[in-house]
């Protein structure tokens, strides 16, 4: 049986509390994800799954429930650990790519080993190995501006996994891709879940590509709808 | 600390993507910190040229001068008693060769040398198609005991030339050169003849003084055209002018003499003679205590205008932080990125104050540059040898960084507050 990597518990968030617009926006949700699975989540906008996305990305805290991550209860943690957490445990894949503009490809995967206090030489090796399996490697000193959007979102999820998270967190990674090279993110997706072992957890409004992914979770008006089995198993 | 450089690299990158906004920025500080040095170093070479100046005449010298008779008895008007004075002293009023003498029998232990000048005028001195501009100055042999004369040929009048007032002089270096083709030896000895406001007169060269070029004044001009100090024996001087009585002399006191006390007792020695004028006294002042005073005055000025250049730089702080926050809205989502892949506030933080001190230093660096370049010029101008203030230029790189961090520190502490999924989600 493999580990549990996350364990949300009856988690609920509100915002606006004790004003008269006060809002409830998950319910009670409760979710785990086992080490090298290859979750999505989806559901419509307004349906809660963004907040539940900054709630596992630990961007934000739950109003009520516990969340362990990796065996850390992030919950109870204080701001500060909040920043090592997220650097160590979690990589980000947004749908805007979010590449520091001035910096060349090799600098942004450089950056969360960075922050990670991580020695230079040690970052240059580990961000070219990365580039590598990314297959940007020839494209390292390049700045995002020369690069196009499939390769922009490449460099980000090399960058993602700089520091080896726990999880790959991937917020609508395709959406701003046309149909071709969202195609190529999503096979490098499943080679690193396949061949890398790496946990994933993909938040799409797009069932076609959550189809793909080893489970899916609906999400609709804050609740887990429907768990199921997806395409890849 | 990896962390540092690692942000100081980046402030350059990002200062780098915006040149110009860069660059206007940096202006304020550049101008800020260049008008705060270059007045520094105006007042400093000022008060360091006074103070060569006056030591050069000794610093234990006294100088003695007649002064009107007010109620302030202050060193200003003695000093500037001879230049500003309205009208002009009558020679019953003026201090008399006897009195001198007398000066110099009572506190002959205390008193090495008295120093008389008689400003002759300024003339010019024409061999041929040749001519040397000169100041020509009637002189005692005190002036060479209490003023730094470097002789390259010849020397000082003997004590006969003095006493009979012979026509001989000494003249500088420049002189030598526009005449005699710079050859000294083909100088002394040779008769020249000099126009002093139409007044003809013929002196044979005793001694030729070495001339350093250091004013602006003399750099703008041709160097033929210098005008130089001539020397002639005091008696010389007078048997043209008749200023037999002085308005002003200087007293060169010997070694080991307090030379404050003395000045006082000058001041009494005076007392005598001019208790029932009503008009004037006289004065005796330290010169030690004179450059102290004229290097307290010009501080003051100088401060004083060093603090109206202070608020350009803190207006060019203000243009700092400005910019800051523009920065820091224009790169949200940056700070979002930053923070969602593990920066903490304070690293953000950090990179900000960084990217605003490095703005302020490098404005430090180029105001500093041209800050003593404009108070170098300023002061070449004005005639006098430019200092560099080293207190103004550690100051003012130390305030710039400090601007730095200080007008930085509210936008990067907003950087820091954001929070990361606002930040993220920013257009």
């Amino acid at each position: 049986m493999a580990e549990t990597i996350i364990k949300l518990e009856n988690i609920v968030k509100k915002f606006y509390i004790g004003k008269p617009n006060e809002l409830e926006i998950l319910h009670k949700i409760s979710l785990e994800v086992k080490k090298g699975e290859f979750v999505s989540i989806v559901g419509p906008s307004g349906s809660g799954k963004s907040t539940l996305m900054n709630l596992i990305g630990i961007l934000d805290r739950p109003t009520e429930g516990t969340y362990v991550l990796d065996g850390i209860d992030v919950s109870k943690a204080a701001d500060k650990e909040l920043s090592a957490i997220r650097n160590k445990k979690i990589g980000f894949v947004f749908q805007t790519y979010n590449l520091i503009s001035r910096t060349n490809a090799l600098k942004n995967v450089e950056l969360p080993m960075l922050y990670a206090g991580i020695g230079k030489s040690e970052r240059v090796k580990k961000a070219k190995e990365l580039l590598e399996l990314v297959e940007m490697g020839d494209r390292a000193k390049h700045l995002p501006e020369e690069l196009s959007g499939g390769q922009k979102q490449r460099v980000a999820i090399a960058r993602a996994m700089a520091n080896d998270p726990a999880i790959l967190l991937a917020d609508e990674p395709t959406g701003a891709l046309d149909s071709k090279t969202g195609r190529l993110v999503m096979d490098l997706f499943h080679k690193l879940n396949k061949e890398k072992g790496i946990t994933i957890v993909l938040i799409t409004h797009s069932n076609e590509l959550a189809s793909e992914t080893g489970r899916i979770i609906t999400i609709r008006d804050g609740n887990i709808l429907s768990e199921s089995k997806g395409g890849k198993a | 600390m990896v962390m540092l450089w690692e942000n100081i690299k980046l402030a350059f990158t990002s200062l780098l993507a915006n040149k110009m906004r860069a660059l206007l920025t940096m202006l304020g500080i550049i101008i800020g910190i260049a008008s705060v040095i270059a007045i520094m170093t105006v007042g400093d070479s000022l008060i360091n040229y006074i103070s060569e100046e006056m030591n050069s005449m000794g610093a234990n010298n006294i100088m003695v001068s007649i002064q009107p008779r007010t109620d302030e008895d202050n060193m200003f008007s003695t000093m500037m008693g001879g230049a500003m004075m309205m009208d002009p002293i009558s020679d019953q009023d003026k201090i008399t060769p006897e009195m001198l003498e007398k000066l110099a029998e009572q506190y002959k232990d205390e008193i090495k040398a008295i120093t008389v000048v008689d400003e002759n005028g300024s003339g010019q001195i024409t061999k041929g198609t040749d001519y040397a501009n000169v100041y020509v100055a009637g002189i005692n042999i005190g002036y060479f005991v209490s003023t730094d004369v470097e002789f390259v040929a010849g020397g000082v009048f003997s004590e006969r030339d003095l006493e009979e007032g012979r026509p001989v002089a000494i003249v500088s270096s420049i002189v030598v050169e526009n005449l005699f083709g710079g050859d000294n030896e083909k100088a002394l000895g040779s008769t020249i003849e000099v126009d002093t406001n139409g007044k003809f007169a013929e002196y044979t060269i005793v001694g030729v003084y070495d001339y350093v070029v250091q004013n602006m004044a003399d750099m703008m001009q041709a160097r033929k055209d210098i005008s130089t100090n001539m020397y002639i024996p005091y008696r010389a001087s007078i048997n043209q002018t008749h200023n037999d009585n002085f308005t002003n002399f200087y007293v060169v006191a010997n070694n080991g003499v307090d030379s404050d006390i003395l000045a006082k007792q000058i001041d009494r020695f005076f007392e005598g003679y001019y208790r029932n004028n009503e008009d004037y006294q006289v004065g005796a002042f330290n010169m030690q205590t004179m450059v102290e005073m004229v290097g307290s005055m010009v501080g003051m000025v100088t401060t004083a205008i060093s603090i109206v250049a202070g608020i350009a730089l803190l207006v060019g702080g203000i243009g700092v932080m400005n910019i800051m926050l523009v920065s820091i809205t224009e790169r949200t989502r940056e700070i979002g990125t930053r923070k969602a892949l593990g920066a903490t506030n304070g690293s953000i933080r950090i990179q900000f104050i960084v990217e605003a001190m490095i703005i302020c230093l490098i404005g430090g660096i180029i105001g500093l540059i041209l800050g003593i370049l404009g108070g170098q010029f300023a002061a070449n101008l004005l005639g006098y040898p430019a200092v560099p203030s080293i207190s103004g230029i550690v100051t003012s790189l130390i305030f710039s960084m400090i601007i730095g961090v200080f007008f930085g520190y509210y936008p990067a502490n907003k950087a820091a507050k954001m929070n990361p999924i606002d930040a993220l989600r920013y257009e």
